[in-house]
């Protein structure tokens, strides 16, 4: 099969010469960060893993396990998944678009405002200054900070986009955009309180309107933030890695606006059985079960773009990370729709299951595809090889490890957790008290926190593979730069 | 294997650009216009949240109606709403659900699933996603003070197989009974009924009280204000 599409034609521009305005400095800092945050982000998860086994690690009221889950998850999400999209989308908008961006100064001002909100949310967990939902935990201040420096992220990508010189917008940035429209809504009408302090605020919605509201938000940074963005890199970084032509246009078309429109209904299957009435419960869990297609849209575009080059696997360790971030893809986004059914979900809901799900997306789908990304991106950032392949080949098997452990791992103690509350003898009386489920976990939650240790380990390799690498390209920089100086 | 053939040719036709640019579809169109790519994503991306949302606002049967005799539902005094700061701040959501759901094993376990009225006064709603520990909806009056204390200080000391962290601290926190009323009048604002006795109230009924006092009154009003007809639907 050799055909062209049109986004081959249409994105021609990239093969023309670096436009030495491009501003990679940016993109080189952003990607820093988040080969930090994903070490600090796994590093608190791994923490709070250990204390589920063993509550005695729960030293104190700043490192109890309520103040460090709400840390894990914001570092994970904001820290490290928000700077490989700040990355990844300031180095797509300009080489695609064939400009530089539309403002430096603001790209700047992005950078610090989410850092100094990371530095916020890093300080105001400990203390329990938190308005008491979930991934959207920050204080009104640090809310309104997070709405400012994301619409300034926004704008920029926008007013790159109507600079460019090219005549169509390429597939990634569409994802991109989907990605800044929505979270802007989502955050700005989840996160609206009244204060009481700086550090304290009530929602202004409650019961049954809070919890649809919340959910709409929670299923929808995950569809959106953590769906949409990286998709948006994976439209990108494969086609590049690959060097390939994405598969099929018309695919591409059909699962964004699907994924745009269906995304959005979901959050409600989080509610199933619960006061919301069930109108509400069913609709989110039948829009769930029709996601399927656009998720799995995706998911093909993706691994179909490598139909005719499955033989770079073989060598090209980059490349095996975006792969397989698509099969983790695959696989959770066919494992959703099944836990929204009612009957499943009657078994799944406040179980480790759920736990299980979101970290096969997470760390399957995307902590792989954004690790891949950036192993594409400092080496050529930084015009050098990367330090250690082999270090990037380790790094791979020590996060699918890991992963795969976490996942089954939370399989198991999931639908025990299930089968256990709802056991009953031939009586009709209870045949489990709740703790001695709790004791039931204990082996699944220490293979958990092992299967996390790995994650992290694999983070530490791939942070020191990147400074080295850093480090290495500026020793060659100077000494090129030095017989030159000799000379003049 | 005929439909798969089918399905890649669609997918993986060639379009030929010229012939794109000729006749414009609006999906081209969109390609080449950000602002109109950007109002569309924004139109559809609101239907969803809309349908699903603002109906619960105005459709009569989202909370339940109750009779006199079953409603008691009340706003939380002073020192309960202190004590679910308490609850919010160390994140006890993340671990406990308060929300019931209408199984046999969950109603012999916890009790009546829950009703929507019964969190209508919740800022923000506590219902969690997660049971590490058990649900606590209707956690109110199941044990006495002393042993909720005790289980707060040193969870394992009651339940050996807990994995519930201490709270020992509580005991030693008083709580500031300078920001009680401004808490009550700030819920007001969000529709909480509380009236001007209650916000004068507030400060007196906090004063020297722990964060003790404050979370096991909180907990054990927790799912005690609706009183169940026998034998009644409801939820239908």
């Amino acid at each position: 099969m050799n055909f062209k599409t049109h986004q081959e034609v249409d994105t021609v521009v990239e093969s023309t010469p670096e436009n030495p305005n491009y501003n990679m400095t940016i993109v080189k800092a952003f990607a820093v960060c988040a080969a930090v945050y994903l070490v600090v982000g796994s590093l608190v998860g791994d923490l709070i893993a250990w204390q589920l086994s063993f509550p005695a690690l729960n030293f104190n009221e700043y490192m109890s396990f309520g103040r460090l889950r709400p840390l894990h998850t914001n570092a994970v999400i904001f820290a490290f998944g928000g700077c490989t999209l700040m990355a990844t989308a300031f180095y797509i908008v300009q080489r695609t678009c064939g400009v530089p961006l539309w403002s430096n100064k603001m790209a700047w001002f992005t950078f610090w405002g989410w850092n100094l909100i990371i530095v916020a949310a890093v300080i105001s967990f400990p203390m329990g200054w938190t308005q008491g939902k979930e991934y959207a935990e920050l204080e009104w201040p640090i809310d309104i900070l997070i709405a400012v420096v994301w619409l300034s992220y926004m704008f920029n990508f926008i007013m790159t986009i109507v600079n460019r010189k090219v005549s169509h917008i390429y597939v990634a940035n569409w994802f991109f955009l989907g990605m800044m429209i929505m979270i802007t809504y989502l955050h700005v009408v989840n996160s609206l309180a009244i204060p009481v302090t700086l550090t304290h605020s009530y929602s202004i919605y409650s019961g049954v309107h809070d919890a649809m509201i919340q959910w709409w938000w929670g299923h929808n940074a995950v569809g959106f933030f953590l769906t949409a963005g990286f998709l948006g890199i994976m439209y990108y970084f494969i086609p590049k890695q690959a060097d390939m032509p994405i598969y099929s246009y018309r695919l591409s078309v059909l699962h964004f606006w699907a994924l745009m429109f269906g995304y959005v209904w979901l959050g409600a299957h989080h509610l199933q059985y619960t006061a919301l009435p069930d109108w509400a419960g069913s609709l989110g869990a039948a829009v769930s079960i029709a996601m399927i297609i656009p998720s799995w849209g995706g998911a093909v575009n993706g691994l179909m773009t490598l139909s005719g080059a499955w033989n770079k696997l073989r060598d090209d360790y980059v490349l095996r990370f975006m792969v397989v971030s698509l099969a983790f893809y695959a696989m959770s986004t066919f494992e959703g729709p099944v836990m929204s059914l009612k009957t499943v979900n009657a078994l799944s809901h406040y179980t480790d299951w759920t736990i299980g799900h979101v970290h096969s997306g997470a760390l399957g789908w995307v902590a792989m595809v954004s690790i891949g990304a950036l192993y594409h991106l400092i080496p050529r950032l930084w015009n050098t090889k990367i330090f250690s392949v082999t270090m990037v080949n380790t790094h791979f098997w020590i996060h699918t490890i890991g992963t795969v452990i976490y996942i089954c791992a939370m399989w198991v103690s999931g639908l025990m957790q299930g089968l256990m509350w709802r056991a009953t003898d031939d009586y009709g009386n209870l045949v489990y008290t709740f703790a001695e489920t709790v004791v039931a976990m204990h082996p699944y939650y220490v293979l958990r926190s092992v299967g996390g240790l790995l994650v992290l380990l694999g983070a530490l390799i791939m942070l020191y593979n990147i400074v080295m690498t850093i480090k290495g390209a500026d020793q060659s920089n100077a000494d090129e730069s030095k017989p030159a100086a000799a000379q003049a | 294997m005929g439909l798969l053939r089918v399905i890649q040719n669609y997918l993986g036709r060639s379009i030929d650009p010229q012939k794109r640019r000729e006749k414009k579809s609006l999906q081209e169109k969109m390609e080449q216009n950000v602002m109109g790519l950007i109002i569309m994503v924004a139109i559809v991306v609101s239907i969803g949240g809309i349908v699903e949302i603002v109906p619960l606002y105005y459709l009569d049967s989202t909370i339940e109606k109750l009779s006199k005799e079953e409603d008691s539902i009340r706003p939380y005094t002073a020192l309960e709403q202190e004590g679910r700061d308490v609850y919010i701040r160390e994140g006890c959501y993340l671990c406990h659900s308060q929300m019931i759901r209408p199984f046999r094993d969950e109603k012999e376990r916890y009790g009546h699933f829950s009703l929507a009225a019964e969190s209508k006064y919740d800022h923000p709603f506590q219902w969690g996603s997660k049971r590490t520990g058990p649900d606590l909806a209707r956690v109110g009056g199941k044990y006495s003070n002393a042993w909720q204390v005790q289980h707060m200080r040193a969870p394992r000391s009651l339940v050996p197989e807990s994995v519930m962290p201490n709270y020992a601290f509580f005991e030693e926190n008083i709580i500031d009974e300078n920001l009680t009323e401004k808490k009550l009048r700030a819920l007001a604002m969000v529709g909480v009924p509380y009236t001007e006795a209650d916000f004068a109230g507030a400060a007196a009924a906090v004063h020297g009280k722990t964060e003790m006092d404050a979370i096991v009154a909180y907990l054990q009003v927790l799912g005690t204000m609706v009183n169940f007809e026998k034998g009644k639907d409801y939820r239908e």
